[in-house]
């Protein structure tokens, strides 16, 4: 924290306090400019991101349906006219990867924002409401926590019907309660600060207080949790995926990977047909674990003082 | 430990079995339009059947007391009869039990050792070689998807190289018994319990290493080696003991974990348990099934937190408030 200079009192309000975000960001870029992990993630997350966005320009669709591949040769090992070779459908597997990241990833981010939405609603009322509220949400937050995760989201998507916003619903539901004992628990600190008490002596309004000085110290906190609960949705997508739970119509990560399985891609040693799609979802957890722990890092200063 | 203490994470226990009840009864017969079909699905019934379906569940009085009807129905242990065999689900829920139990017993213990031991060195050295090379190695296990990990193992280890079966509880019509049997049995679980302990000696071992740096500081270690003792010493007696109950208090979660985990690799290595159950369940649908795995799983991780809970209370007296 550097120290703000005298000339800065003559700025207006509004003025000092942009200056001071713009401050608190350029320190936030050097730390995080340091931190090459960090910053390896993002190249990935990014590198992939656009792969995902233009995949209608560099693999045309036609190459996922099997009765436009049926002239093809089928379990091709990768050559020149297929990059990633073909499965047991004469399928182009790099169109399969291609396509297969945008399911994947989009899954992985929507999910998240709907776990932290739940979780956020449910943590910032129980920290804030207290009371009655608190003890009951948080009794229904312990059911979720202690209940196997899997096991629920696997019973939710099989009486659901087979689709990508389902999977997205499901996840949501299952995974938030974490999520909302971070925020509570951060809350109840913010809940306590002084200037809090001060709002409310100078007469402050319960949503006054939540938008001007509970959210903005919790937000950084919320960010965070959305960059390391995005690997998490991720890998429920591709597991639900491997256990038939998808969107039959779309390719997914894990949808690959369930085909070649069921294909026998193992027995018949076809790698090229279930690596890509394992190794695609390694980079981006990885990558979104490491960019996600460095945001925490920076953003929680509990975990900058210890220096882990 | 007082009898309230005790009292009260049972009574918290029943409360989240509860629960878990109250889910189930949602999931299958609130949620879904048509309960009949839900329940018996692909089975042809005739009109006159379904009639007697709905009368055995109770399909047909308010929903309170279709609640009360499926919550006795439950608690006496008729979960109704499978699709795919039509047996009843209790029956092939017990025959799934044993290589579940099996398998993800050994891989628990596996892992949790190995985690264990392995944090300990990772966070006693810190920032050693051993310590960065593990950590990294569990950031990567973390990464990987369970059942693809198993599907690499398989590949090369059982495809490529012969050494282990591809799959199966036994060998095919295997007459063995006694310790051949049991030999044979492990040898088709080596792979299965290999990939799940891999996948989870990472989770151990961050939480082992992270609970050893928080203890690190503390004056009694200062104490301990300022009395002269040896490096060791100080680590064995004084640091670990301490560091290992919050290690303990999320072992529970971590079971739920690898229990989870099991369902997935039970599928890659055909492994007839509850997790082989639960895919062939999604598969049908298989609805009964389907709840009783569900509900299965749900009473063994309250049971491990139950249990875990009140471990810790004997441990660490503070929490139990004398």
């Amino acid at each position: 924290m550097s120290v703000i200079s005298a000339t800065s009192v003559a700025y207006s309000p509004k003025r000092f306090k942009r200056q001071r975000r713009k401050q608190a960001f350029r320190e936030f870029l050097t730390r995080f400019r340091n931190d090459r992990l960090a910053v390896a993630g993002l190249v990935v997350l990014l590198a992939f991101t656009v792969m995902a966005l233009i995949a209608p320009w560099i693999s045309p669709k036609g190459g996922l349906s099997a009765v436009e591949s049926i002239d093809n040769p089928l379990w091709a090992k990768p050559s020149g006219d297929y990059p990633l070779g073909t499965d047991h459908l004469g399928r182009s597997v790099a169109a399969q990867f291609v396509w297969g990241s945008r399911v994947s990833l989009f899954v992985g981010l929507a999910a998240t924002v709907l776990t932290v939405a739940i979780g956020s609603l449910v943590g910032i009322s129980a920290g804030f409401l207290g009371k009655w509220t608190d003890a009951i949400l948080m009794r229904f937050t312990d059911w979720f926590l202690v209940i196997p995760f899997l096991p629920l989201a696997i019973v939710l998507a099989a009486v659901l019907d087979r689709s990508v916003w389902n999977i997205v619903l499901v996840i949501g539901v299952t995974s938030w309660p974490g999520t909302a004992r971070l925020i509570r628990a951060q809350v109840l600190t913010v809940k306590q600060r002084l200037y809090v008490d001060r709002a409310r002596a100078l007469g402050a309004s319960r949503s006054h207080v939540i938008r001007r000085h509970i959210l903005p110290n919790v937000a950084p906190l919320i960010l965070a949790n959305v960059t390391l609960a995005v690997p998490i949705s991720i890998l429920t997508e591709t597991t639900l995926s491997f256990l038939g739970l998808g969107d039959p119509n779309k390719v997914s990560w894990g949808k690959t990977l369930e085909e070649a399985y069921n294909a026998g891609a193992i027995t018949r040693e076809a790698w090229w047909y279930y690596l890509p799609a394992g190794l695609g979802i390694v980079a981006v957890v990885l990558a979104f674990t490491l960019f996600g722990r460095a945001l925490e890092e920076i953003l929680d200063p509990r975990l900058r003082e210890q220096g882990r | 430990m007082r009898a309230r203490f005790v009292g009260s994470k049972v009574a918290g226990s029943l409360a989240t079995l509860l629960f878990v009840l109250v889910v189930n009864f949602f999931l299958f017969r609130v949620v879904s339009d048509d309960p009949t079909a839900k329940l018996f699905r692909g089975r042809n019934l005739s009109p006159e059947q379904i009639q007697r379906k709905r009368q055995q569940f109770n399909l047909d009085g308010s929903k309170t007391e279709q609640f009360f009807a499926y919550l006795t129905q439950t608690l006496k242990g008729n979960l109704g009869d499978s699709f795919l065999s039509n047996r009843p689900v209790t029956t092939e829920i017990r025959e799934a039990l044993w290589p579940t139990i099996m398998l993800v017993g050994v891989s628990t213990i596996l892992s949790m050792l190995i985690g264990i031991v392995f944090g300990i060195y990772a966070g006693w050295r810190r920032r050693s070689a051993f310590d960065v090379g593990s950590t990294t190695f569990s950031m990567f296990t973390y990464s990987v998807p369970d059942f693809w990990l198993g599907m690499i193992l398989l590949a090369f280890l059982s495809v490529k190289l012969g050494w282990f079966p591809t799959g199966g509880f036994e060998d095919a019509g295997s007459t063995k018994s006694g310790l051949a049997a049991l030999l044979d049995q492990l040898h088709h679980m080596f792979l299965p319990a290999l990939t799940l302990t891999l996948a989870y000696i990472g989770e151990y071992m961050i939480v082992m290493r992270s609970s050893l740096l928080d203890t690190i500081n503390e004056d009694y270690l200062q104490l301990a080696r300022a009395k002269g003792l040896r490096d060791a010493d100080v680590r064995r007696h004084h640091a670990v003991p301490n560091a290992l109950l919050p290690v303990i208090s999320l072992s529970a979660l971590n079971f739920g974990y690898i229990l989870s985990g099991a369902i997935a690799v039970e599928a890659i290595y055909s492994w007839p348990g509850i997790g082989q159950a639960t895919i062939e369940a999604i598969r049908g649908p298989d609805f009964p099934m389907l709840q009783a795995t569900f509900l299965l799983l749900s009473v063994s991780v309250i049971v491990a937190n139950l249990l875990v809970d009140l471990l810790y209370g004997y441990l660490d007296p503070r929490v139990d408030g004398r």
